[in-house]
């Protein structure tokens, strides 16, 4: 009963997020400063941040408005993030 | 009369297909209470400011936040970062069990989320008790600093999203729940998704690319 449950778009969502963590972790524990991959690694946290609020939190499904609130903080965050690591 | 009687019922049946497009773009909903998203946007814009805080101060010392970084129990960091994923995947699926009455199974699931943030707990101490005990402290330098405010910023949300856990379990065992109850129970699934959110970028930024 409990693992039909699991047969959701939410469970594909969670592999792709594990995945993605498992490579960004591979990815950047090991490159030095300045390094282009820390934008990419601070990427792949804010396309995780999107689907955690996008299929966990549900906002696929909310009033535009929410999600267009919530889409526009993950891309300025990620701008911000970013472009403080490259340009400071 | 006759002929009145049927056109009235055809005219029920030519109607019902209208309302399928209303009532799917009317399908859209605010997960939770609207007060909810004033709180959750509050935070998550708060630790956005701590998160570009952390890069201005990382930019006037790039070396001590590197080598400072690589003193981190990544392995810790990395663990944790896969048990709170885990956890929103129990509240999101408990959330579905609690929409189709399977009351049993909502309950197992919210178990499950409240082991993983018990698991993080756990975890945390570890890790923090490790620092300590190797010698980096807050006052060690402005890494370290920034390392345990923001970590124990959002180690406090993980307390309070532990609360929320069992608040939601209490909630998953009644039979039926009122449209206010629901709501409440999304709103309470919407805050440990923030936790778990908020991690997702916490761990790049202080165990990657510092």
């Amino acid at each position: 009963m409990t693992l039909s449950l699991f047969r959701a778009r939410s469970t594909v969502v969670w592999v792709v997020l594990v995945v993605a963590t498992i490579v960004s972790w591979a990815v950047g524990s090991e490159h030095g400063t300045g390094s282009a991959i820390a934008v990419v690694v601070l990427g792949v946290a804010v396309f995780k941040v999107r689907y955690v609020g996008l299929d966990f939190m549900e906002l696929r499904e909310a009033p535009l408005l929410l999600r267009g609130m919530f889409e526009c903080y993950c891309v300025v965050l990620w701008c911000v993030l970013a472009g403080m690591y490259l340009w400071l | 009369m006759g002929t009145g009687g049927v056109s009235q019922a055809a005219a029920r049946l030519a109607a019902k297909p209208g309302r399928a497009p209303q009532g799917s773009s009317g399908d859209r909903h605010v997960p939770g209470e609207p007060g909810v998203w004033i709180l959750l946007f509050g935070d998550m814009l708060v630790f956005g400011v701590f998160f570009a805080t952390f890069m201005y101060q990382r930019s006037l010392a790039p070396e001590l936040f590197d080598e400072s970084r690589q003193t981190l129990s990544i392995g810790i960091g990395l663990a944790n970062t896969l048990i709170l994923l885990t956890s929103s995947l129990f509240v999101v699926t408990a959330i579905r069990a609690i929409r189709s009455s399977q009351r049993l199974a909502a309950r197992w699931l919210l178990v499950g989320a409240l082991a993983c943030g018990l698991a993080f707990v756990g975890l945390k101490v570890v890790e923090y008790t490790a620092k300590v005990n190797e010698g980096h402290t807050p006052n060690q330098n402005a890494f370290y600093l920034y390392y345990f405010i923001l970590t124990g910023l959002h180690l406090f949300h993980v307390f309070i999203g532990i609360v929320v856990l069992v608040l939601l379990l209490t909630q998953a065992g009644k039979p039926d729940l009122s449209v206010n109850r629901m709501a409440f129970v999304e709103g309470g699934a919407c805050f440990w998704h923030l936790v778990d959110l908020l991690w997702i970028v916490l761990f790049p930024l202080l165990y990657l690319v510092s």
